[in-house]
């Protein structure tokens, strides 16, 4: 399903050029569950914002069900990121403007015209409240981000990253914001998601929350170093 | 559909926006009611110099006049587009009046009442004879007098004492009937050469007249400088009678359904057909210096500088929407660098940078549409208050905007223009735009992995 091959990427800091990823590989099959494992700075969640064409890299390829990222244009990007992957962030990043609802339907209201959201409004509104119910959020559709406890806005963005139903997701450090128990939470309502055959790829710097994902890749200094 | 949600959500939650929609609201409150009140004084003087001078006007500049103008009348009246025409004789007098030696150079203008009333607004501008009009040169207390209507503030130039005398509202307050009095009106008679026609005979010619009227045609300066006699005694003293006939300009009013562009275009046209038809006989070189001119066009010198006037506050509130442009583009600065992290989280999910600004740029023009719609409302309400207000700060505080003593006002013009208001609107609602355009565009730029402070390596 996704390959990335040799890929690099470096930044620039001040006047060194401080290369991130020299030459990373890994395959995703579909339905897997890859935790990609490495110490802060060993260029993990940059490799995972190149798997979602958040970033692109300076040198490789990542292909997407047999197509190269570096080929789709700037609306093909954009489309990717909104309907074949989702995201879910350490830090939540939900919208505070808008309702835990509307977060979590603000992916189909993105890819829709207002002609086109006015005709599947209903569904999509249909479809946020199934996924709230699926991660026991029902009671606080209607309550605002800054209302709601860390676990519980980390279960709304997975909801939002589940709401165009996409073929991969992928999670930047999920509970690393969160206490043990609720980060416990998060990797159950994940492993849950696996099961029922989502291919979920994610980054952690904890080897015990690395875990509970089916496959392990270790990321040091830049380039993977290990697989279990 | 979620730019429109998401826009009116920050401008709910964003306080700052507040002084955004106040910024907008302000700058059109002032453009609003400033270029309401500039464009009524604009209207009003045009209006004013429409209805003094009729349609159109042939004319010389020239004191000597032009002869034949009778002929030209008739041709006039037997056309399709013409309503009325009226001769008009106008020289400069001196003028003394009976109680002091003191006389007053003026401009005397001699009319037929009842043609002039035909084609101008001059019966309208009178006060005692404002129906009967016929009688304008016919004083009250004995019609057999030579009568002479005054511009409304003559009266006062000439040191009489019983003139109207004008109110602290600008309006005037006249007597119940005009007493008996008189002043002597000397002019110099030309021939048709321009030279004194009574080089032997003292030079001058003078005439008595009582007071029979005053006009107020409510422009300062023919107001305060005109005379109004029978054109039969103008043409005696300024030399224009006898055999050949001359007179300065025919006033002509045109068919209330003939443009005046085109009316103006016919008379032309007559005006070069008769002028080759009279040419040879005695005299007919007077009728090369006459010109054919829009009302517009006589009173050019006039209206231009008030037009003038206008455009430059039209400028100066011009630079008013720039200052507004400058502040949306800085609270929108400020709105969008604490909104970056939405911009990151937008794209992350799929929004494209055209997406982003066009999100941006609609909360701009929604804070347009709110800032110009409650300028436009408070503008009105105050502009619907205005007179009010300036007669309670005059009684209360002896302020007054324009000293009805000097400026030939009534009240404040506070009647808004559908077009004015429209154009400001947009304005504001461009200004908004454009003011919003550059940030916006920077935000569409974001990357979102800077946005979201995801530089964890």
């Amino acid at each position: 399903m996704l390959q990335a091959e040799e890929i690099y990427k470096s930044y620039k800091m001040g006047a060194t050029k401080v290369t991130v990823l020299k030459g990373v590989n890994l395959t995703v099959e579909k339905g897997e569950f890859v935790a990609i494992i490495g110490a802060s700075g060993s260029g993990k969640s940059t490799f995972l914002h190149i798997l979602g064409a958040l970033d692109r890299p300076d040198k490789g390829i990542v292909r997407f069900e047999g197509r190269d990222l570096n080929d789709f244009s700037a609306g093909e990007i954009n489309g990717f990121r909104n309907k074949l992957v989702g995201f879910v962030f350490q830090f939540y990043h939900l919208l505070d403007e808008l309702s835990v609802l509307e977060n979590v339907y603000l992916p189909t209201m993105v890819s829709k015209d207002v002609v086109g959201w006015l005709a599947c409004r209903k569904w999509a509104k249909n479809r946020a409240k199934e996924l709230l119910a699926q991660l026991g959020l029902s009671e606080r559709a209607n309550h605002k981000p800054y209302q709601l406890s860390g676990g519980e806005r980390q279960r709304v963005a997975i909801g939002r990253a589940l709401m165009n139903e996409p073929e991969l997701l992928l999670a930047d450090e999920p509970t690393g914001n969160l206490d043990s128990a609720t980060g416990n939470g998060i990797l159950d309502t994940l492993e849950k998601l696996n099961k029922a055959g989502q291919t979920i790829v994610m980054v952690t710097h904890n080897d015990m929350i690395a875990k509970r994902a089916g496959r392990i890749i270790k990321l040091v200094d830049g380039k993977i170093t290990a697989a279990f | 559909m979620y730019k429109i949600v998401l826009a009116s959500r920050y401008l709910i939650r964003r306080h700052i926006t507040y002084f955004a929609v106040l910024a907008v609201a302000l700058c059109v409150f002032i453009v609003l009611v400033v270029m309401t009140v500039m464009t009524g004084l604009v209207r009003d003087f045009k209006l004013k110099n429409h209805q003094f001078t009729g349609d159109c006007v042939v004319g010389t500049e020239t004191l000597v006049g032009f002869t034949y103008y009778e002929d030209f009348i008739s041709i006039l009246e037997q056309t399709d587009f013409v309503e009325s025409a009226s001769a008009v004789i106008r020289s400069y007098a001196l003028v003394s009046p009976s109680w002091t030696e003191q006389g007053l150079g003026l401009e005397i203008m001699g009319i037929d009442p009842v043609r002039h009333n035909q084609t101008t607004a001059f019966g309208e501008t009178l006060y005692y004879h404002k129906g009967n009009v016929s009688k304008a040169f016919e004083p009250a207390f004995d019609p057999n007098l030579m009568g002479c209507v005054l511009g409304i503030e003559v009266g006062n130039r000439l040191g009489n004492a019983l003139s109207p005398q004008r109110g602290a509202r600008g309006g005037y307050f006249y007597s119940d009937q005009l007493d008996k009095t008189s002043v002597s009106i000397s002019c110099v008679p030309l021939n048709a050469r321009g030279a004194p026609a009574k080089a032997d005979l003292g030079l001058i010619n003078t005439l008595d007249f009582y007071y029979s009227d005053y006009s107020h045609s409510g422009l300062a300066r023919v107001d305060g400088s005109f005379i109004y006699l029978s054109i039969k005694e103008a043409q005696w003293l300024c030399g224009m009678d006898g055999p050949l006939k001359r007179a300065n300009a025919i006033h002509i009013r045109f068919k209330p359904s003939v443009s005046l562009h085109t009316g103006c275009q016919k008379v032309a046209s007559l005006w070069r057909s008769f002028k080759q038809e009279k040419a040879g006989q005695e005299q007919s070189y007077l009728l090369d210096a006459v010109a054919v001119q829009s009302w517009k066009e006589y009173r050019r010198a006039y209206i231009a500088a008030m037009e003038k006037e206008q455009t430059m506050m039209t400028v100066l509130f011009g630079l008013v929407g720039i200052t507004t442009v400058f502040i949306v583009l800085v609270v929108f600065y400020m709105i969008i660098s604490h909104k970056s992290k939405d911009v990151g989280i937008l794209k992350s999910i799929g929004a494209s940078n055209t997406d982003v600004i066009t999100l941006f740029l609609g909360f701009a023009f929604t804070v347009g549409l709110i800032g110009s719609t409650i300028g436009v409302f408070t503008g009105w309400l105050f502009l619907r208050k205005i007179n009010w207000i300036e007669q309670w700060l005059f009684e209360h505080f002896g302020f007054q905007l324009w000293d009805r003593t000097i400026y030939a006002i009534g009240d404040i013009p506070n009647q808004v223009e559908f077009n004015v208001l429209v154009i400001i609107i947009l304005s504001a609602i461009f200004a908004c735009l454009v003011g919003a355009f550059i940030p916006s565009r920077q935000a569409a730029g974001l990357n979102p992995i800077e946005t979201l402070h995801v530089g964890q390596l």
